[in-house]
């Protein structure tokens, strides 16, 4: 009996679509959320992440739309998040159907509002996600989708958002992510190491071997990777199949 | 089938109520204690803390209906905090007294392990189950909580270990109750739903 790894893709959604980002050459997209959601809850994903990555206030009433149009499809976990500033915006989430908040650039900037979510809702709900850029001899938190440096050590941030409430870290490597060279292990090992809470891996998923390598060497509980299975590269079944062969933990039924 | 399903003012209702919908039940929320006096069969979902779940509750008059609801054998269905509210406190909530079904406390998950116990985790069966009824001994369950009732309590039929082995499945008389979340729970979860859909026809 083992608690099993976690393999969850994620839907970056801007305007109700998911997107893909393509270097200089702004947003491409890739289909729509429900969809993608009633096909990885049949293929077995243990959890699906949703991404409002306009993070406008504009766009708000569009993105709780589309957790409720997701929500419908699902029979297993949801979170979602993106521009969560307070803890209305995470009531919202919460309300349209997802299980977990992820909040980001507003709790480095004003962390009670970890505080306030895990009160209202309890740690299971809330979720730090963490953009990292590798710097000479440490991890720097960056914020406002990767582009903003905050000065924070990242390990350290990871550490009071957890003292606050945080029931999970999702981990982004700045420098991995996009990249397709693997999940930053190191990055991943070392929040784990810091925390008493799963830590989910975000950033650079390619083959199998690094998702096996995140779950071994990079000691995380989950795995986040979006063009990989949105494109077909990989099925998640295959994935979960050739983990359990090598002895991960994972739930190879629905 | 009518179920009535709890509103205590938190929790994820309406994935409850789709995935009951599905297997063709009717549910109505209860918010008043006459919803709760007429209801056939009840379901306690749950999520947050324990101090907010037994104050809504209360604020909402739905602890007595609850217990007579219990006294007068009506199935009820414990979801995740719906389980730890059926004991008679939780150390989450010092001094808070929960539905006393079970003379237990609700204790938290120990340092020593990652906490919350997040993820979909498999269960040992202690005793014959109904509501795990045709459902493999390996399958796996989606779980999401801080604490839990040690597997101690007499009424364990099925145990999960996360620091110490904690009741995952709980059967006694009229009262059912799981610590996972079956509506969460793919599948499996869908199965263990429709098994306590077919004990209370």
């Amino acid at each position: 009996m083992t608690l099993a790894r976690r393999i969850i893709p994620c839907l970056d959604v801007d305007g109700g679509r998911v997107v893909k980002g393509i270097e200089f050459a702004g947003l491409r997209d890739m289909g729509d959320p429900a969809e993608f959601a009633a096909r990885y809850n049949r293929e077995g994903a243990d959890e699906i992440v949703v991404l409002d990555i306009s993070a406008s206030v504009e766009e708000r009433v569009t993105f709780l739309e589309t957790i409720r149009r997701v929500a419908a499809q699902l029979n297993i976990p949801l979170t979602a998040g993106g521009g969560i500033r307070q803890m209305e915006d995470g009531r919202a989430v919460l309300r349209a159907g997802a299980d977990k908040v992820t909040v980001n650039t507003a709790a480095i900037e004003r962390p009670e509002l970890i505080s306030e979510l895990s009160r209202q809702f309890g740690a299971q709900a809330v979720v730090l996600s963490l953009d990292v850029k590798r710097k000479a001899n440490s991890w720097e938190a960056y914020t406002r989708g990767g582009r903003q440096a905050t000065g924070r050590d990242a390990t350290e941030w990871a550490a009071e958002a957890v003292s606050r409430g945080a029931g999970e870290i999702l981990v982004t490597s700045i420098d991995k992510d996009g990249t397709r060279s693997g999940f930053d292990c190191e990055l991943t090992a070392k929040i784990a190491a810091t925390v008493s809470v799963p830590v989910i891996a975000s950033g650079g998923a390619s083959t199998f071997d690094n998702f096996y390598e995140v779950f071994t060497a990079g000691a995380a509980e989950a795995a986040l990777a979006a063009s990989i299975f949105h494109e077909e590269t990989h099925s998640i079944m295959a994935l979960k199949n050739f983990l359990s062969e090598r002895g991960v933990p994972i739930r190879t039924s629905r | 089938m009518k179920v009535v399903i709890v509103d205590y003012g938190a929790g994820n209702l309406p994935s409850v109520e789709r995935a009951l919908r599905a297997l063709g039940a009717e549910t109505k929320r209860a918010t008043e204690p006459n919803q709760i006096a007429e209801a056939k069969a009840i379901i306690l979902p749950g999520v947050g803390h324990f101090a907010a779940f037994v104050a809504g509750l209360r604020e909402r008059d739905l602890t007595d209906s609850l217990r007579a609801a219990n006294k007068a054998g009506v199935p009820i269905l414990g979801i995740c905090l719906g389980l730890q509210a059926m004991f008679a406190s939780s150390e989450e909530a010092p001094g808070e007294c929960g539905l006393g079904f079970f003379p237990q406390e609700i204790h938290a998950l120990p340092a020593h392990v990652k906490s919350p116990h997040i993820g979909w985790n498999q269960v040992r069966l202690t005793r014959e189950s109904s509501l795990l009824k045709g459902i493999s001994p390996d399958a796996y369950f989606y779980f999401a909580h801080s604490f839990a009732a040690p597997a101690t309590a007499e009424s364990t039929v099925a145990a999960c270990d996360h620091g110490f082995p904690f009741a995952a499945v709980i059967e006694s008389n009229n009262l059912s109750a799981v610590q996972f979340h079956p509506e969460k729970s793919g599948e499996t979860g869908v199965q263990v739903l429709r098994n306590f859909l077919e004990s209370i026809k």
